[in-house]
């Protein structure tokens, strides 16, 4: 009886590790070519933007917010940065520009949520608007091409064997993990999802925390959005579309809480990874696109349910 | 009694929470008859409310039945208890704060005409019901702009108006006023009279005394004892909910005046109008008032936590800009809110996190958190202040009410205020972990801090305070020291 309890919290705690281990099982019997190092790297190099977005989302959700406007941010950052580097700037005077710009969303974000306690999922489906419609007004609808070589190495450059994308993820994964743990500002966030009055009226101050927050996923969606393009080596107005499902899919499959205050970073990486295996594996098993949609819409009802059961005992 | 005539009874009724090494309650066994009025006391985390909902179908059962009505009680939610004919009033209220009274009142039940609400029916039936009790209230308000009287009252009327049979009430009186409880206590008489069963569970042994017909003690999670009312005496009550004998309440006053630590000059704010006082070191300054006189409303001005429109703060003669709890606290000023779960406490946190929150700067460099040590100190602090929980580490929202107190004492006594203000220190609260505090009380004074205490309670007001100050409408209407604190002097003032 209670050996059966612990073992019912124990899944539950570990839920998402579980389904991920369940995954790569599944796909390893089903396709003789998953299991191999290669894909695995494969894996992670094409989750690499989306798990990096995860991060600053993760941070904006356990604030009790939301933040949709990072596929706008990452189709403009990609545009501005390119726009830049055509018109002579270096490239690294153009990423600084255009992240200095993901920053500036950031502050509005946060600004109309915070100032006038407007709804963040409204506040940033506005921006998202605005800054695709940006993206279109700057381009012209046309791709913007023809970068000098050195800046495709941040999206195709390898370390060793490794590429390049892959440990900028696991760096910004690190440093969220230490300062959502460790510092001040990590653990004020999870307080003020938790119960935002209580916490201002011990002192903490809110606005400056708030604004941190979205100014951090921000950037890191910037990062993301650097990447992409010097991955793609076009700067598509498009190019960000639809990313804010999977990225928000990834930290909820993995563990934050809606509500605010609750949620590991690890539990989003693995939450992003059971996203990317699916999509792999799939793949290797010639599934089409749209079954594909259709499995990995099943799979995160599925794991949420089962989270949420598990966890209600 | 038996199980025959009687309208509600336990059998062997056990409750183990997941995770948890004890039952919260276990072996509880009694008979409530038709037409009582049944005490229920003990002290915080005796299992009282654990016992209410199992009851209410708020939880499940471990082991054991309940028969309710000769029947075999399953009640697998608080609507299914309701429209059963058991009703509940919660300790904190049970309502819908964003819909109106009279839709709160007929939720569930709503009056329909031609497949559409009946709005006009509804809000009549709300008002004649809420009359009957003595309220006259705008029944298409919004509960969250209701005071808790009203709050309260709302409530009562929703069991009314559902017909229940069997009303429990856990801790109505504490957020009422003196004046509003002895209301309270006339409609609960007049229910009663018309043949509604009534479970009352109050910390406040003359309130119990007063209703009852007869009472059970619950201690640890065991009914130890059922008395008829008129058969015990409080001395004999007490023994029995805490295991040993309390003696004196409220610790001997001793004031040693200091300097004047606290000046405030003409506070003004939506509520308070040009209130002005002195604080000295060493002084407990109890402020009296009805609910709504302003009370806590001039302590969260002060405190930065509203906006004032006008008004000068000294601190050590001192002029202190105060804009927002950010600055208060810097200026050594602590709140200890009235609504602990709203307010005072991360409920879904660890007590540790809690405790660290006022503090997290004090035990940060540069922006990393100094863990070991904010662990000792919040250890040291969790030991004097006998916080009853497995560590640190648990959840605040596992603990009972007297504990989640003790815990938001705890993060403001780490942060070492020189004034600290107290709104409703121990509403909720056993009179174990009461004395506790107002011994706590005394010991901050005796330190040379300066405590502000609001109270509803008039003993408590009383018995804690070297001076009161009363409070009318946002005014404040008289200053009381020494002998003239007595229950007449404020409440002439606070009317």
């Amino acid at each position: 009886m209670r050996n059966m309890k612990n073992l019912k919290t124990f899944f539950g705690k570990y839920a998402i590790y579980f389904v991920l281990f369940f995954e790569i099982v599944f796909f390893s019997i089903a396709s003789p070519y998953f299991l191999s190092a290669t894909n695995f790297v494969n894996v992670l190099r094409q989750t690499s933007i989306v798990g990096i977005m995860a991060v600053g989302m993760a941070f904006v959700i356990l604030t009790g917010g939301v933040d949709l406007s990072v596929g706008g941010v990452t189709a403009c950052v990609g545009v501005i940065c390119a726009k830049l580097m055509i018109s002579g700037w270096n490239p690294v005077f153009a990423i600084l520009a255009s992240l200095a710009f993901s920053a500036l969303v950031g502050i509005v974000n946060a600004f109309f949520s915070h100032e006038f306690k407007l709804n963040p999922m409204i506040v940033t489906l506005a921006t998202l608007q605005i800054l695709e419609g940006i993206a279109y007004i700057v381009t012209g609808a046309i791709p913007v091409y023809g970068f000098t070589e050195s800046f495709k190495v941040i999206g195709q450059g390898h370390v060793g064997s490794i590429p390049i994308p892959i440990i900028i993820m696991i760096a910004l994964y690190v440093i969220a993990y230490i300062i959502l743990k460790y510092t001040k500002f990590g653990q004020s966030i999870y307080g003020i999802g938790g119960n935002e009055e209580a916490v201002r009226l011990t002192g903490i101050n809110i606005r400056k925390n708030k604004y941190s927050a979205y100014v951090l996923c921000s950037v890191v969606t910037g990062i993301a959005g650097i990447i992409l393009l010097s991955r793609t080596n076009t700067a598509q107005p498009s190019a960000g579309s639809g990313y804010e499902m999977d990225v928000i899919a990834g930290a909820v499959l993995g563990g934050i809480s809606m509500s605010g205050g609750e949620g590991k970073i690890t539990g989003v990486f693995a939450g992003v990874l059971v996203m990317a295996v699916l999509s792999n594996g799939m793949l290797m098993m010639d599934v089409s696109e749209y079954w594909q949609w259709v499995t990995k819409g099943i799979v995160m009802l599925a794991a949420i349910t089962y989270d949420r059961i598990l966890k209600k005992g | 009694m038996d199980a025959k005539n009687s309208i509600l009874s336990l059998r062997g009724v056990k409750k183990q929470y997941e995770g948890a090494p004890i039952p919260a309650i276990e072996d509880i066994t009694l008979d409530v008859g038709y037409g009582e009025i049944y005490g229920l006391v003990g002290e915080n985390g005796a299992g009282k409310s654990t016992l209410i909902k199992t009851i209410a179908g708020a939880i499940g059962l471990t082991d054991g039945e309940i028969i309710y009505k000769g029947g075999k009680l399953i009640c697998k939610s608080p609507a299914e208890a309701i429209n059963k004919g058991i009703g509940v009033v919660y300790q904190e209220f049970n309502l819908f704060p964003n819909l109106t009274v009279y839709e709160n009142i007929f939720f569930g039940i709503e009056i329909k005409k031609n497949g559409f609400l009946d709005r006009k029916q509804m809000i009549r039936k709300s008002q004649e019901i809420l009359r009957q009790l003595g309220f006259e209230l705008d029944v298409t308000k919004r509960v969250s702009a209701l005071s808790p009287a009203y709050q309260q009252a709302t409530e009562i009327a929703k069991c009314i108006n559902h017909n229940v049979e069997l009303m429990i009430m856990d801790e109505p009186s504490a957020p009422l006023t003196e004046k509003e409880v002895g209301k309270m206590f006339e409609v609960v008489r007049k229910l009663n009279q018309s043949g509604v069963t009534i479970i009352y569970i109050s910390h406040k042994l003359n309130e119990i005394f007063d209703l009852t017909d007869r009472i059970s003690v619950l201690r640890d999670g065991h009914l130890v004892h059922t008395f008829r009312t008129e058969e015990v005496t409080e001395q004999e009550l007490i023994r029995e909910m805490v295991g040993r004998e309390i003696t004196e309440i409220y610790p001997e006053k001793d004031f040693r005046s200091g300097e004047v630590i606290l000046k405030v000059e003409n506070l003004t704010g939506a509520k308070v109008h040009g209130v002005s006082f002195e604080l000295k070191r060493g002084e407990v300054l109890g402020f009296g008032g009805l609910v709504g006189a302003g009370r806590t409303e001039t302590m969260r001005l002060l405190f930065g936590a509203d906006r004032k429109t006008g008004g000068t703060v000294y601190i050590n003669d001192k002029k202190a800009e105060i804009d927002s709890p950010t600055d208060a606290i810097q200026n050594g000023i602590g709140l200890i809110p009235e609504d602990r779960k709203q307010q005072g406490l991360v409920l879904n946190k660890s007590i540790f996190f809690n405790c660290l929150l006022p503090s997290i700067g004090k035990y940060s460099r540069s922006g990393f958190i100094r863990f070991k040590e904010a662990r000792s100190d919040i250890g040291k602090l969790y030991d004097i202040l006998k916080v009853k929980a497995v560590n640190q580490g648990q959840l605040v929202s596992r603990l009972s009410g007297g504990n989640q107190q003790k815990v938001v004492l705890e993060k403001w006594l780490l942060r070492d205020c020189e004034i600290l203000i107290l709104d409703e220190p121990t509403r909720g609260i056993d009179v174990g972990t009461k004395q506790e505090i107002y011994q706590l009380i005394k010991d901050l004074a005796a330190q040379g801090k300066a405590v502000i205490v609001i109270s509803s309670e008039m003993p408590e007001l009383i018995g804690v305070s070297h001076r009161v100050i009363v409070m009318h409408e946002g005014k404040i209407t008289g200053e009381l020291k020494g002998d003239e604190i007595t229950q007449e002097t404020i409440l002439t003032l606070a009317s």
